[in-house]
């Protein structure tokens, strides 16, 4: 009995991958080679081995689930102003009130030094992207522990899960941009070509969150002490990037500490293109490459923990 | 023709807590200092996450130990066992939730896995906004559910709250929705766990049907249930696991016989509680046997309307209390039937601390119909009842009898029990 029926479903499966464009195959592996044998496919689709050692980073498998990436994404920004009476103004506000604050702050009363620009958008345009970054983070290193029920339950490439929180952390850091670009004529700041390295950074910042926030959220799952250490670090996190201060504010002979960090040449990068300075192309293909081996390392680390997620979640 | 699933000896080992209690507060302090160093090199992804387990102290069980097995395409497969004999842990190796410490899986085709009803359902959203993530997160492309959407509504039956937020949902409604986006699923390969357990019998029914109709298209099904007819009536083959290991593979019937017959007909009218696979993990084992006895005489057989006795024995030499018993009575498909305890009646209290003995329950004039019933046994002290928990202790059999003086018994289908009603006519 078990046989009959399957005769044509074979050949179904075959007649399917061979309609199907190799860009849209929803089985992520499926040797394409086998779409034209009418043989059923001799090499697993998935192959699943217990006690790996070394694990890949299956990107193809991460490319199949992007439709995935983009829901988990949108349910995170429809999600995360239900039941609020501002609803997406608190992405305007947050950012906004803090520059206000700043800007008595250190501005004002501390006299901290802005090159020249008004103090009010020179911490704008470092709290635009620090604040992405910021939730980013913060949401990306709760995300897993958040969706535990999903963990436990569906099998998707894991990373789509602290990608997709980066990604909703994406659309406050637009609806928060529109105030910089009102904030600039108001200023009498011009728009000039170099912003349009304003999007290349934005990746950039976005790949830094993405890396930190996917290590942590890993992290998190096993160690909820994560959770507790995160505001702090970031806090002081921001403390060590360019965010109220210049660069130049820091004495050359400890300016190589911060040149570590990758955001700080990302930010002042940002403050480039706003103000039309000559970029720090150094520090910037600085940051790049050590935002790119801190990407790396975060999904190895990640590939490796994630195998004991459903189990220790 | 060349199998779709193919399973080698996969095993599965979970780590359970460790038990040992700390001598000294400075003893608990050194270890848990060393311990968290040696986390602190994990964190730092120095041992990989993985190996730091491999700490000599931990406790360890295995769900599956060398599980092999072959699916051809088109077949429905039941697995049968248990709870904890590791069906669960099965399916989420073959979904690729959790990964198996040793063996090698092969699966020939895409796989869908229905582990829940409603996976990625979210309150706030609307139906239409969870049918489409709830259908990306089962596997779904944003193309097929576009194509899927207005037969997913149908099927449901909510078109007129599909931009309702399913928060306002009634339960129905909501487990409608959630397995009519699962039944959309077009994987080669299906998984299924226990999906029936929720729902009304109408719902039940329809879940069954549906999952006879993706045999009959001719997919691959696992279906792990502790429902037996539905495994005699949907599946070709059947899987038997018994503590994480094959205890047979082959015709349906003949496995769930043997299932009913050695997983609970060994030890009719009584058994040791000693090391019973039934046990909760981590549960103090006081309870040590249980004998059943009724007015018949017959082991493990009782007729309707008359007395069983359920005699529990228990030591507890470490912590005298006053023992409290809960005992529940479920049907063969596992659902509960009822469930009586001396912890809500204060007659039944005993103010003594003891260190053993037996406790009896009786019920008298059982309202059981005719059919096979399991026990659970729940034993503890006044203010922690459930010490020691052991499910599907053992099972029983309720025989016919002449209950109502008149040769007559409600049909099977009216449920479980049967209750002496008094009726009175009147404006005639």
């Amino acid at each position: 009995m078990a046989a009959t029926p399957a005769q044509p479903r074979e050949t179904d499966l075959a007649l399917g991958s061979r309609a199907r464009p190799a860009g849209d195959d929803p089985s992520p592996s499926v040797q394409t080679s086998h779409s034209r044998s009418p043989d059923p496919p001799v090499e697993a689709t998935i192959r699943i081995e217990g006690g790996r050692k070394r694990v890949g980073f299956e990107l193809r498998d991460l490319w199949a689930h992007r439709d995935l990436f983009y829901f988990l994404a949108w349910r995170d920004v429809k999600v995360r102003y239900k039941q609020t009476v501002l609803g997406a103004g608190w992405a305007i506000l947050q950012p906004l009130l803090t520059m206000v604050v700043f800007t008595i702050l250190f501005g004002r009363l501390a006299r901290v030094p802005s090159e020249g620009e008004p103090y009010a958008l020179f911490s704008y345009a470092a709290l635009l992207p620090w604040n992405f970054f910021n939730l980013a983070v913060t949401n990306s290193g709760n995300s897993l522990v958040g969706n535990a029920n999903l963990i436990t339950k569906v099998y998707f490439p894991r990373l789509v899960i602290p990608g997709a929180a980066v990604g909703a952390a994406l659309v406050d850091f637009m609806i928060a941009s529109v105030i910089l670009f009102l904030m600039m004529p108001w200023y009498g700041v011009s728009f000039r070509p170099t912003l349009l390295m304003f999007v290349p950074l934005v990746v950039l910042t976005a790949i830094v969150a993405l890396g930190v926030g996917m290590w942590t959220s890993a992290l998190n799952v096993k160690y909820r002490d994560v959770r507790y250490v995160l505001p702090f670090l970031l806090q002081l996190w921001m403390f060590a990037t360019p965010v109220i201060y210049p660069l130049a504010f820091i004495p050359e002979r400890w300016r190589w500490m911060l040149r570590l960090n990758p955001l700080s040449g990302i930010i002042e990068g940002f403050r480039d293109t706003i103000f039309g300075r000559p970029f720090l192309w150094r520090g910037l293909a600085f940051s790049t490459a050590s935002t790119l081996v801190l990407l790396i390392c975060a999904v190895y680390a990640f590939r490796q923990m994630e195998r004991e997620f459903a189990d220790v979640i | 023709m060349q199998p779709i699933i193919k399973v080698e000896n996969i095993a599965k080992r979970y780590r359970v807590g460790k038990r040992e209690q700390y001598r000294t507060l400075r003893d608990a302090m050194t270890e848990g200092l060393i311990a968290r160093v040696r986390h602190l090199g994990a964190l730092l992804g120095v041992s990989g996450g993985v190996n730091c387990n491999l700490d000599a102290a931990q406790q360890y069980v295995w769900a599956l130990d060398d599980v092999s097995l072959e699916v051809m395409p088109g077949e429905v497969m039941g697995i049968i066992g248990r709870n904890g004999a590791g069906k669960s842990t099965l399916l989420k190796v073959l979904s690729r939730i959790t990964e198996p410490t040793r063996g090698l899986v092969e699966l020939f085709g895409r796989v869908g896995s229905l582990l829940e009803v409603g996976t990625g359902f979210h309150q706030e959203l609307t139906g239409r906004e969870n049918i489409f993530l709830s259908g990306a997160i089962l596997g779904m492309r944003r193309s097929e559910i576009v194509r899927a959407f207005d037969e997913i509504v149908a099927f449901a039956d909510v078109d007129q709250f599909i931009d309702t937020p399913v928060k306002h949902y009634s339960s129905g409604m909501y487990v409608r929705l959630a397995f009519a986006v699962a039944a959309h699923l077009e994987p080669e390969i299906l998984l299924v766990d226990e999906v029936l357990a929720v729902g009304d019998a109408a719902f039940q029914r329809r879940c069954l049907g549906k999952i006879g109709d993706v045999a009959r298209q001719g997919r691959t099904v696992l279906f792990v249930s502790h429902n037996m007819a539905s495994i005699e009536a949907l599946c070709d083959s059947c899987l038997y696991i018994r503590d994480g290991r094959t205890e047979g593979k082959g015709d349906p019937v003949g496995m769930v016989a043997r299932y009913l017959a050695s997983d609970f007909g060994s030890h009719r009218g009584g058994c040791s509680l000693v090391g019973h696979p039934g046990r909760r993990r981590g549960a103090a084992p006081l309870m040590t046997a249980v004998e059943l006895t009724s007015d018949d005489g017959l082991p493990g057989s009782v007729r309707m309307g008359s007395t069983l006795s359920v005699k529990v024995s228990f030591t507890c030499e470490s912590q005298p209390l006053s023992p409290v018993l809960i005992v529940t009575v479920k049907t063969a498909n596992h659902a509960p039937v009822f469930a009586v305890s001396n912890k809500y009646n204060r007659d039944f209290l005993f103010p003594c601390r003891v260190t053993g003995g037996t406790l009896i329950c009786s019920l008298e004039r059982l309202p059981l119909m005719p059919g096979s019933y399991f026990l659970d046994l729940s034993f503890g002290s006044e203010l922690i009842y459930d010490l020691d928990e052991v499910r599907e202790v053992l099972s029983f059999d309720v025989t016919p009898a002449d209950v109502f003086g008149s040769g007559k018994l409600p049909p099977a289908i009216a449920g479980p029990i049967f209750w002496p009603a008094k009726f009175e006519l009147v404006n005639a």
